[in-house]
């Protein structure tokens, strides 16, 4: 026994497992449960059908009935197994439900006289079945795609855009010295903190007056001129030397050149963060679009959702597929940028 | 010029060509505009250049709504045209307090405003204080040399990236009254089901921890980042004093801790008194005002009540609120950097 212990807590560089190293690795495996948990039993709850959602106690796993198609009878049949009064087990179909009493019948003979039973004597014949109606129907019966459209061009359109104006007024303001700089560097940063919610009305308005509401553009340009983005890239700019763009001057690079090429693909890796972050912005963006837009067909996934499960009559089913495709994008961005994005947040701190 | 590209990592899909042709292809396009403005003006005043397309859209969604808020604040009736407005002066403010009593929302002329404002007082209290917690404990449970951190690190990070509707469905699908998976655990542990998000201070609860749960990965990274800027010699000497890891704790990694920490708190404070969306789908609010926060106090006196005017005065007063919590962190940030 002693000897069992000693070589499962045996680890690299001869250290033992001590208690400390018991209870955390407990405490991170308790967080696996509580942070995935919730995202798992959503994926598997979206694979269930409609009656296995309003199932008491749930199943873990997705189930469902398995039915049979029995002759004279319209409908595919539940099959049941049902226990008999002699004590076998057998396989039958099930006609009608009255009380606590069923009338089935023996799929094999469908000729033969329907047996009735009792509720309790039967036990429904099911199997895990990973339900795609719910995918379907959520992209069939609401305009799902639609939604789906809008976000893409919306977190594209305004990655690039921010992209763009954020690192050409970074460039401004940390290579040059003209008039204005220090005044424009101070109202960027002392509007860092201000959220939208703060100038929802007067935000509103200027919109309606430019003309963009129902218009995706309302969604895209304003939040493209984001302080956090000039404010990264600037810091990250300021630790490329001057002396490259004096030399590349001298050279006769035009300032557009400079900006293009020897800038920019320096500070690839702060645009990089940035990319990341803008995706992630307006992706899981809400209360602006939901201001901004009230037309059906130029909702962004986000804003679609909410109006979706807001309806008087929830159907979770197509409520938990169109979740998970929600999520699901942004899930395989990190997936594949995991360490960029980590380290990205660790370094500069802003979300 | 070649150390330097060498030493900066680029990623792997930005050095690709696909990607980069038709960039290079574009900026190449754009100078041939441009060559002519440079030689117009100058090349040191193109970065007015550079600088007016960011500055042209801060100014006229960000800046110009920021002035006009006021405005608003100080006017009234039910147009959100400015022409329509008519000055009220500070009525408006002379509402939100016009109270006999503060604590009692009830004795209050606006008195949405007031349940508004204590109950976000009490979720930032609460909620703060569990995030800097937890994140603080998966921080360090993070710091130590266990296996598959990378991997433990990225499941308590997922849920930041998920958004606040997500979030909310998925928690609202799991506090389900008749079927949910915890009222499915209660009753198989022989209890009975709670109405999770009917009960008032059940709701305010679950408000609170889904928030926790959905940010607190965000925070444990900033942490984790200031814990791994502690230098190993520090312990080692701490070590070499007969300190023991409880007292290294307290006495090494607490103080050096202590400027990130600022940073989490701060950055914490301000965005739970922001709180909005997440609660917006999970409860709107209810049951009755029971988590209705200050800013979807905001949202529905502009968007559902059109009272502009009230909806401008509230958000100048959380605006204040905010401005007073950035200053507190610059101020303390400096008094820091100097001792």
């Amino acid at each position: 026994m002693q000897t069992i212990t000693t070589f499962l807590t045996r680890r690299h560089g001869g250290k033992r497992l001590d208690v400390a190293d018991i209870i955390t690795y407990a405490y991170l495996l308790a967080g696996v449960l509580v942070m995935f948990g919730p995202v798992l039993w959503l994926i598997l709850s979206s694979f269930k059908p409609l009656s296995g959602l309003y199932e008491f106690p749930p199943t873990f796993l997705p189930y469902k009935q398995e039915s049979v198609k029995v002759e004279g009878y319209d409908k595919p049949l539940d099959l049941y197994d049902v226990k008999m009064a002699d004590g076998s087990v057998r396989r039958l179909a099930q006609i009608s439900q009255v009380g606590i009493g069923a009338r089935v019948i023996d799929p094999a003979a469908p000729q033969s006289d329907p047996i009735d039973i009792k509720l309790d004597q039967r036990a429904p014949v099911r199997s895990i079945t990973f339900e795609w109606d719910n995918y379907i129907g959520a992209v069939e019966k609401f305009p799902f795609l639609t939604y789906l459209q809008n976000s893409v061009i919306v977190t594209t359109a305004a990655t690039l855009v921010t992209l763009l104006i954020n690192s050409m007024a970074a460039f401004a303001l940390s290579k040059y010295e003209f008039r204005g700089r220090d005044a424009i560097l101070l109202i960027i940063i002392s509007t860092l903190m201000v959220p939208v919610s703060v100038i929802l009305i007067p935000a509103f308005l200027v919109i309606a007056k430019v003309g963009w509401t129902n218009n995706l553009w309302g969604l895209i340009i304003p939040g493209a001129a984001t302080p956090t983005g000039v404010f990264l890239l600037r810091q990250y700019m300021l630790t490329i030397p001057d002396d490259l763009i004096q030399s590349a001057r001298i050279d006769g690079a035009s300032e557009w050149r400079i900006y293009g090429q020897i800038i920019l693909p320096l500070a690839a890796p702060a645009l990089a963060v940035l990319a990341i972050f803008s995706v992630m912005w307006r992706w899981n963006d809400f209360l602006w679009p939901l201001i901004v837009v009230s037309k059906t067909e130029l909702f962004t996934l986000q804003v679609g959702l909410n109006a979706f499960q807001g309806e008087l009559n929830q159907q979770w089913n197509y409520i938990l597929a169109m979740t998970v495709l929600t999520l699901l994008p942004i899930t395989l961005v990190f997936a594949f940028l995991e360490k960029y994005i980590t380290t990205g947040i660790a370094t500069t701190g802003m979300k | 010029m070649q150390s330097i590209s060498s030493q900066t990592s680029k990623p792997e899909w930005l050095s690709s060509n696909l990607l980069l042709q038709p960039f290079l292809w574009a900026m190449s396009w754009l100078d041939y505009i441009l060559a002519p403005l440079q030689n117009l003006i100058g090349y040191k005043r193109m970065a007015y250049f550079f600088v007016l397309p960011n500055l042209l859209i801060f100014g006229i969604f960000i800046l110009i709504p920021m002035l006009l808020n006021f405005y608003y604040g100080f006017t009234g009736g039910d147009s959100i045209l400015l022409e329509n407005r008519p000055v009220v002066g500070a009525a408006n403010f002379e509402k939100i307090f016009s109270c006999q009593d503060f604590f009692k929302p009830n004795t209050c002329a606006e008195d949405l405003f007031w349940r508004g404002a204590w109950n976000t007082l009490t979720f930032v209290v609460f909620q703060v204080a569990f995030i800097i917690l937890m994140s603080l404990i998966t921080a360090l449970a993070l710091n130590r040399d266990v296996r598959g951190r990378g991997f433990f690190r990225a499941i308590f990070f997922y849920p930041v990236l998920l958004s606040p509707v997500v979030v909310a469905l998925i928690w609202k699908w799991i506090l389900q009254y008749q079927n949910g998976l915890l009222n499915a655990f209660l009753v198989s542990l022989g209890l009975t089901k709670v109405p999770w998000l009917l009960d008032a201070n059940w709701a305010q609860f679950w408000v609170i921890a889904v928030s926790v749960w959905a940010q607190m990965g965000f925070f444990t990274l900033i942490l984790l980042a200031g814990l791994q800027g502690i230098p190993k010699e520090m312990y080692e000497a701490a070590s070499m004093d007969g300190a023991n890891k409880w007292r290294s704790f307290w006495n090494v990694t607490l103080p050096l801790l202590m400027p990130t920490m600022t940073v989490v708190l701060v950055l914490a404070l301000i965005r739970a008194v922001q709180v909005f969306d997440q609660v917006f789908v999970l409860t709107n609010g209810g049951p009755g005002t029971a988590t209705l926060y200050i800013v979807q106090y905001i949202y529905r006196t502009a968007f559902e009540f059109r009272n502009y005017g009230m909806a401008a005065a509230a958000s100048l007063v959380l605006a204040v609120v905010l401005l007073i919590l950035t200053i507190g962190q610059l101020l303390f940030q400096r008094r820091q950097e100097a001792a």
